[in-house]
């Protein structure tokens, strides 16, 4: 009966549905046939996100909070997990994207064709587990230990092709990057629990300490949760751990993980009072230095899943911007500007959860289809491929920024917030709206190039001209994303609707700013207009040509033959704007020039650099390696001496404890 | 009431007509007689008769991409006030979603162009977008101006702020932004120095060269759709240029007209007396209006 009654309890069915989630690949782990073990985890996955998806929703709009204590004998204390309205909101896309990409993967990912796919299934479902119980944790150290899960599942995850070389170097950078914000949060917590006392996390606004004290947490939990979002600098890891993980991780990756250091970030801010103004204009320039840089690199991709990992560092950025106003709004005295910052944050949050998992699953869908994930052998994808086309033009929209999807409405919230400080006394932060304009501008370049480079004119390989359509498990979450990217365009206030009481739970006098400064009617009213007229417009035209149109090659300008390779290239296309913005974006070429008087075959080829990670950061490890040489003679291989090691360990710590 | 239908009716009908009087401009310029001030109409009467032509490689992508540009202007239309007389719709922020509008156009013009499989209109649709992020910056610093000096963030009453005494007041700072945004009027209407409307020489050519393909009512929708952002692009400077209101709603809508045609004949006079520039060059042109405007501002907060 107890069992029964705790059901009816929706806090206690979001718990379930997380460790419903966790289990999802067990029974895959056993079964011989890996399809049957497949199809059970999807089934769970549907089943925990009906559970929790609900339950969430009514908590979060009811204005629920719960609290439980699992009273394990852990020498750390009480471990408390909680739902309040910040951890409910990071839950949405945790229970959207993962059962999306768990369906997603019985077309993408059979166990038939991959042997990886038992460990795939298994660590997918821990992936979200972990990250779940990173967003209820309430204790320091099980908050660590669902990080180090989380982070460790995500390397299993991203090596699954492991016989790569491309790959399994993309796994050690990840580690690298990974553990050292480990270990600034490591630092985090433990500072924490110098100044509380306990590994609990301090009540909301309760940590009155120096202000220096708070700024350091501010720093580490920046440096830690930062390079989880893939700020830059820290963002180094980031696109080739998404490049090569499969596309449904890479989605959970990019749409789900990288907003996990968003919540923490806001997470250790709420424990603060009193929060300095130079925080926000430090987040701000962050958060507009990701978002233009990392657009501008992804414009000069050419790897399809290379481009969209580099966006989402811009879209983190937007993120972090909206944050930083927030913060700068609430040190001024600004409830308009904190109320705009925080609300575009968090909605971005969302819309960058729904639009970045379907460009992820159509990049998926493509690279079945053309076997590749370089943008210069595709094409003409569009006809093979008609549903799927469809879906990435829309995803491609969205994450433009363009109306009438949902990304638009959450940088026009950005935009209101930018704008409004024009009137004030000291109107420097309008200045980000231009900068935010220019990030628009090449974000239109980038998706453009993604889009009509993969999809439209002719194949450029045998294999884009042979593509198939994805099957129906693909295409199901692709479209249901889709639906949502536009629901969240034309009717803003249902997404802003799970935003307020997250907003609220953060911001408490902002609370009072609670509706948006644009009637959201006229969302509907422009996106409706614009897809009506549309509609109509190309059914006149339609029928007006009826019977009166011709096909035929496309003119070439008085070139006779045309073969699909004179057309413009991803690299190409993004050549122009690449020389404009010179140091950021280096390509390096490979040249075999003609050579002597019967020349064999010359080629050319050409790939985008990783500047700041083959200019800066690798030359400064090659320096460190160098300096820390003598410190590898600790480690030499003789087991007698590790044991002497770890006992003068011993004998030290216990003189120390005496 | 009288005020929306009049503003309808100026901005469906009016377009084409600019387009008429540059191209008497120029013939006058160059000692010719040059086509009638209708020509353009006829142009497009004429293309609604056609067929048309579709490449063999084309998707539905390429039939919405005018369709769509269309659509998004004429729905920007409805935001712009045309003198003193207010927009039809008007709300705080609407003038980034005008921006916005031309944005989604683009989108579409230039993914239809990519559509084609043609290296040439590649080579259009990727200049067409490199430079429109650098225009792009300079309209918002220019909105941010003229937030700043209306304490507003929507276009009707932001323009409709910019009156007499303002430009008394703050006519360098108004100078300097109409520089800017004249510079961004010429190149997001592919004119004169930054892209050729007449010629269909591959080389040095942007907004054109993405059109090669599209024929009949199609290649209309693009002729229309290009001379609307004209004229509301147009409309933008010459509600900050012409400060002046009769006080009579009627003589109002016909000083607004005069001053779209005076528009007309600014840039028609530009295009006759300049060369278009060496490609590398228009960035720098484009750059120089972004710190036109940029300077705008620092006048105005100072």
């Amino acid at each position: 009966m107890l069992f029964f009654d705790m059901m009816r309890d929706p806090a206690f069915l979001v718990l379930c549905a997380i460790v419903l989630a966790g289990c999802s690949g067990l029974p895959g782990l056993f079964l011989r046939h890996g399809t049957l073990g497949q199809r059970l985890a999807s089934a769970a996955a549907l089943t925990s996100s009906l559970l929790a998806l609900p339950s969430i929703l009514y908590l979060l709009i009811g204005g629920g909070e719960a609290s439980f204590i699992l009273n394990w004998n852990f020498p750390f204390g009480p471990c408390e997990v909680a739902l309040d309205p910040l951890s409910l909101f990071f839950l949405i896309p945790i229970f959207l994207i993962f059962p999306a990409g768990s369906l997603y993967a019985l077309g993408y990912w059979p166990a038939t064709s991959h042997n990886s796919e038992k460990s795939v299934t298994f660590f997918y479902g821990l992936l979200a587990c972990a990250m779940a119980l990173v967003v209820v944790a309430r204790n320091g150290f099980f908050f660590m230990m669902a990080w180090e899960v989380m982070a460790l599942s995500g390397y299993f995850l991203l090596v699954a092709e492991h016989g790569e070389k491309e790959v399994r170097t993309a796994g050690i950078v990840y580690l690298v990057a990974s553990h050292l914000g480990g270990a600034a949060l490591t630092a985090l917590f433990a500072s924490l629990f110098w100044i509380t006392g306990s590994f609990s996390f301090p009540a909301p606004q309760s940590l009155a300490v120096a202000g220096g004290v708070t700024s350091t947490l501010f720093l580490l939990a920046l440096a830690g949760f930062g390079s989880k979002a893939g700020m830059m600098p820290l963002h180094l890891w980031l696109p080739s751990a998404h490049a090569n993980a499969p596309s449904h991780v890479s989605a959970l990756l990019s749409g789900v993980m990288l907003k996990v250091g968003i919540y923490g970030l806001l997470r250790v801010m709420s424990f603060v009072p009193e929060r300095p103004l130079w925080w926000g204009a430090l987040l701000t320039a962050v958060g507009l230095t990701s978002a233009l840089a990392g657009i501008c690199v992804a414009s000069a991709q050419k790897d399809i899943k290379r481009l969209l990992a580099y966006s989402s560092i811009e879209n983190l950025g937007i993120i972090t911007t909206g944050i930083g106003l927030f913060l700068l709004g609430e040190g001024s005295g600004n409830p308009r500007l904190a109320f705009l910052g925080l609300a575009a944050a968090l909605f971005h949050v969302l819309n960058h959860a729904i639009f970045k998992p379907l460009l992820f699953f159509c990049a998926g869908s493509v690279m079945h289809a053309a076997g590749t994930r370089d943008l210069d052998r595709m094409g003409g994808l569009a006809r093979p491929l008609p549903f799927t086309a469809f879906f990435a033009l829309c995803g491609s929209i969205a994450i433009c920024g363009l109306p009438p999807f949902n990304g638009f409405a959450s940088e026009m919230l950005l935009y209101l917030g930018f704008f409004g400080e024009a009137r004030s006394a000291a109107p420097f932060i309008a200045l980000g709206a231009p900068l935010l304009a220019m990030v628009g501008g090449v974000a239109v370049i980038a998706f453009v190039k993604l889009y009509g480079i993969a999809f439209l004119g002719e194949p450029r390989t045998e294999a884009a001209a042979h593509g198939h359509e994805a099957p129906v498990t693909m295409l199901a979450p692709i479209g249901l994303l889709a639906a949502l990217a536009l629901l969240g365009g034309l009717f803003p206030p249902v997404f802003m609707a799970l935003v307020q009481p997250a907003l609220r739970s953060l911001a408490p006098d902002t609370g009072l700013v609670s509706a948006l400064p644009v009637p959201p009617v006229w969302f509907a009213v422009a996106g409706g207009s614009v897809i009506i007229l549309a509609a109509v417009l190309y059914l006149f035209l339609q029928g007006r040509v009826q019977g009166r149109s011709a096909s035929g090659p496309t003119w070439g300008c008085g070139y006779l033959r045309p073969s699909p390779r004179i057309q413009y290239t991803g690299s190409s296309f993004g050549a122009f704007f690449s020389s404009l913005s010179g140091a950021l974006i280096r390509t390096r070429l490979h040249v075999d020039p003609v050579r002597g008087l019967a020349p064999a075959a010359a080629r050319l080829s050409y790939a985008p650099e990783e500047t700041l990670l083959h200019r800066v950061v690798l030359p400064f490890l090659n320096i460190a390696g160098v300096a820390c040489a003598f410190l590898r003679r600790l480690q030499h291989g003789e087991v007698q001496i590790y044991i002497l090691y770890i006992f003068a360990t011993l004998m030290l710590l216990l003189l120390w404890v005496h | 009431m009288i005020d929306t239908i009049f503003h309808m009716a100026l901005v469906l009908a009016m377009p084409p007509l600019l387009l008429g009087v540059i191209g008497k401009t120029k013939a006058a310029f160059a000692g010719r007689v040059g086509a009638p001030f209708l020509q353009p109409y006829y142009d497009m009467g004429r293309l609604m008769q056609k067929g048309i032509v579709l490449s063999d490689s084309t998707t539905w992508v390429f039939r919405a991409g005018p369709v769509v540009t269309l659509a998004a202007t004429l729905f920007a239309s409805l935001l712009v006030p045309l003198g003193r007389h207010a927009a039809p719709i008007s709300f705080e922020g609407d003038m980034i979603l005008f921006a916005y509008l031309f944005a989604l156009g683009r989108f579409f013009t230039t993914t239809a162009a990519l559509d084609t499989a043609s290296s040439f209109e590649g080579m259009g649709a990727a200049r067409e977008v490199t430079f429109s992020c650098l225009a792009e910056p300079t309209l918002f610093f220019a909105l941010i101006t003229l937030t700043r000096l209306s304490g507003t963030m929507s276009l009707t009453p932001m323009l409709q702020h910019v009156t007499f005494p303002v430009w008394l007041a703050t006519g360098a700072a108004l100078i300097l932004l109409l520089a800017g945004l004249f510079v961004v009027v010429l190149a997001e209407n592919c004119r004169i120095p930054f892209d050729d409307p007449n010629t269909h020489l591959e080389l040095t050519m942007i907004h054109e060269v993405m059109v090669l393909d599209h024929s009949g009512p199609y290649f209309c929708c693009i002729l229309y759709g290009a001379a609307l952002k004209l004229y509301l692009l147009g409309a933008l400077f010459v509600n900050i240029a012409l400060p002046f209101s009769s006080g009579n709603g009627y003589l109002d809508w016909g000083i607004f007209a005069c001053g779209m045609l005076g528009l007309a004949v600014a840039i028609g006079v530009v295009e006759s007396v300049m060369a278009r520039l060496r490609l590398i060059r228009v960035p720098q042109l484009l750059v120089a209006a972004l710190i036109l405007t940029a300077f705008s501002l620092v006048l105005v907060v100072r």
